[in-house]
């Protein structure tokens, strides 16, 4: 893919460039988190949490696709599964919402492994549809298991205590949980990144045979990332039941898969800050351009049309190249 | 949201009338399906229908009532995040209308736990005056056990005492199988044999050859939306009704028949609580509906129409927009409105009225593009609703 190119030349000089975490990523990063916990006395609580979900989600696809090149598009099995079991475990089994996050990570990530070993035996669009052909499974699976509810979902889901002490009903005391998991969802995301694992990565995406040859087992590499990401997509979703107190088949239909390829793309795919600003801007329109009806749908896909013939880097792609730093 | 200019009429009615009244202003949002597959038979429709309840109701009775609109998209978590947003920071004080059963009941959860009111018209999922019913929420126009009772049982009464069913395989589909399998069975006629299709579907001609080879009498549709317009085609195709078997559709609108056409749908049976041609009442309300949207009301819309109004009325009883009172208030008083005639609240959330078995007419009898329905029979408001006693809701027992 032509866009490879690019913003491989940026992560490959971020990770030449320093062990450590370098300055500007240090500001973006104290800035976000300055941003985030302002925002909800500014912006409606429960949007603000629904962006952070869709952020961490997107960060966890860019890391399979921007850092592992590797294009699934079945990721919605993971987010929804995960919102699905967390949703289960909050409402059935009565956890508190740390742990029902935790389980619905780890059958995420149980799922990610189980189609991840298929799936990372192909590559290319060949790849890309496997993914898509198992996580049409998951759909029907939710369909027809008793415990999803079908088409109503789950719903009434209790948001509980955090530890079993503090009362996560208010939306004030939910959206600090919530920003302290998607937060350190990113900054695990980052670290994955520039660790030698993510420039082992790297290298595969670039060049697989060269890596083959150099005694990396690639497979191994990739079957890591895609395990990663699952179970980051999977905190996601589970923290997005949380919020929204359902899971429902919207999250593991298969548009939601395409979402977050927008998302991803949109804001620039192999960059650090790319996919939160990416889901930012979807999220957003979604809500606030749902009085127009069609009108969001319409707008996505100009919107997506204009990112792939003018800018292909994505929005903060195009920032990197401008300031010539990598972001 | 989308502000209509009634506000600014009203205000202006006021100035005209004087201030004698204490003051009311009420906010309804209008949440529902503005750009998928329920987009006709709810979408701007019932916006309208809320307005046009506002001005029927008049100005002059100290209530300023301006109505905002959204698009949920079928989605539960968008929906949820309208309503939320909604209701803590926009003062909306009612939701109206909420299609799609998941999104349906989301909402319900989250109005009863902010105390406000929902008016739910576009919903068909009868869980929510059963196991989920909510003393915020009253569910207006029609539900499963309503449509699987009036057409299961007014067919079998009519005639049609042996039954093949087509049913979309996942819940609602079952559902829908399950609940009318029982109610021809009591009726006194007999369920042959089944077919699942997959959904959602689009090649249904092996399943209906199925169901024609079964020499049922009546082949019922248990699905919905898109698959039910794809196996009525296919069923036109294979001429079925032609050739003396009936079809049944199980939730089957207005609006899909005028768009099928009288020559794919003639002969189909169905249910629905309201028919723009019932009567002077309904066609004159129509008639102006459609003068606004070019269009004839489904009965959502309608049921839109008549629950705001009856809102409204409550309201005006009662003083002021306190939840708990106006719902006393409108669960205590009779409705009484010009398109669902007169009716109760129940306990339950349910409201009653009468339902209309009908029969799509053949093109030849059909005198305009909206003149669909034959009136096949009337199941009165006390038979065409699940007993109080049997949804098993908290608040009745």
């Amino acid at each position: 893919m032509a866009t490879q190119t690019s913003s491989l030349d940026l992560s490959r000089s971020a990770g030449v460039e320093a062990p450590g975490m370098p300055a500007l990523h240090m500001w973006i990063f104290a800035g976000l988190l300055l941003f985030g916990l302002v925002a909800p006395y500014i912006l409606y609580p429960v949007f603000v949490m629904k962006v952070l979900c869709f952020a961490l989600f997107a960060c966890a696809f860019n890391l399979l696709l921007g850092f592992g090149g590797l294009l699934s598009f079945g990721h919605a099995a993971y987010f929804g599964s995960a919102s699905y079991v967390s949703a289960h475990a909050a409402k059935v089994w009565g956890l508190t919402p740390e742990l029902a996050i935790l389980t619905g990570t780890l059958a995420a990530a149980g799922l990610g492994l189980a189609i991840g070993s298929l799936a990372i035996r192909r590559q290319g669009i060949y790849f890309a549809m496997v993914t898509l052909a198992f996580a049409q499974m998951v759909f029907f699976f939710s369909i027809q298991a008793p415990f999803t509810g079908g088409e109503d979902g789950i719903q009434s889901v209790p948001r509980g205590h955090l530890f079993g002490l503090i009362s996560m009903a208010p939306d004030r005391n939910l959206y600090f949980f919530v920003l302290a998991v998607v937060f350190i969802g990113l900054l695990v995301i980052y670290r994955i990144i520039h660790s030698p694992f993510g420039q082992v990565l790297k290298g595969i995406r670039d060049n697989e045979p060269r890596m083959v040859s150099l005694g990396y087992r690639t497979r191994r590499y990739k079957l890591a990332v895609f395990v990663l990401s699952a179970a980051l997509a999977g905190v996601a979703g589970a923290t997005k039941a949380i919020v929204f107190q359902l899971a429902s088949l919207t999250d593991v239909y298969w548009t939601m898969s395409g979402e977050v390829v927008l998302m991803t793309l949109l804001g620039g795919m192999g960059t650090v800050f790319g996919p939160i600003l990416g889901a930012a801007v979807i999220v957003t329109m979604q809500n606030y351009l749902a009085t127009f009806g069609d009108w969001v749908t319409i707008g996505q896909g100009i919107i997506f049309v204009v990112a792939v013939m003018l800018f292909r880097e994505g929005i903060v792609g195009v920032l990197a190249r401008i300031i010539r730093r990598p972001l | 949201m989308r502000k209509t200019g009634f506000i600014v009429a009203s205000l202006a009615g006021l100035l005209m009338a004087g201030t004698a009244f204490a003051q009311t202003a009420v906010k309804i949002g209008v949440l529902n399906d503005r750009s998928g597959i329920y987009a006709d038979i709810t979408g701007e429709g019932s916006a309208v229908a809320a307005q046009m309840a506002a001005e029927d109701f008049g100005t002059d009775k100290g209530i300023t009532v301006e109505v905002v609109s959204a698009d949920h998209q079928n989605k539960p978590d968008v929906g949820s995040n309208i309503a939320r947003q909604w209701y803590d920071t926009e003062g909306v004080d009612v939701i109206a209308d909420v299609p799609t059963s998941s999104v349906a009941l989301a909402v319900n959860d989250i109005t009863r736990e902010k105390n406000k009111i929902f008016l739910n018209s576009g919903a068909a999922t009868s869980d929510l005056t059963g196991s989920k019913c909510s003393p915020n929420t009253v569910h207006w126009t029609y539900d499963t056990w309503q449509l699987a009772h009036g057409t299961g049982g007014a067919m079998v009464a009519a005639g049609g005492k042996t039954w093949f069913f087509l049913t979309a395989d996942y819940a609602f589909g079952h559902a829908l199988e399950r609940d009318t399998s029982a109610v021809v069975t009591a009726a006194g006629g007999e369920v042959i044999g089944s077919v699942k299709t997959p959904f959602p579907g689009t090649d249904f001609s092996s399943f209906l050859l199925q169901a024609q080879a079964s020499g049922a009498q009546v082949i019922g549709l248990a699905n919905a939306g898109g698959d039910t317009v794809n196996s009525m085609k296919q069923a036109a195709e294979f001429g079925i009704t032609q050739a003396g078997q009936s079809i049944a559709g199980l939730l089957v609108f207005v609006n899909d028949i005028h768009a099928l056409g009288l020559d794919v749908a003639q002969g189909l049976v169905l249910t629905e609580t309201f028919y723009w041609d019932l009567n002077d009442k309904t066609r004159e309300w129509s008639a102006r509906f459609e003068e606004k949207t070019g269009k004839k009301p489904s009965m959502i819309q309608a049921g839109v129409y008549a629950s705001v109004l009856h809102y409204l009325k409550a309201v005006e009883a009662v003083g002021s927009k306190d939840p708990e009172a106006v719902m006393a208030k409108m669960k205590e008083m009779p409705t009484d409105d010009p398109l669902f005639g007169q009716g109760v609240v129940r306990a339950d959330g349910r409201k009653t009225h009468d339902a209309y078995l009908f029969r799509v007419k053949k093109p030849a009898d059909s005198k305009g593009p909206w003149d669909l329905y034959e009136t096949v029979a009337t199941i009165p408001a006390d038979k065409a609703f699940r007993p109080l006693a049997d949804g098993g809701c908290p608040l009745v027992q």
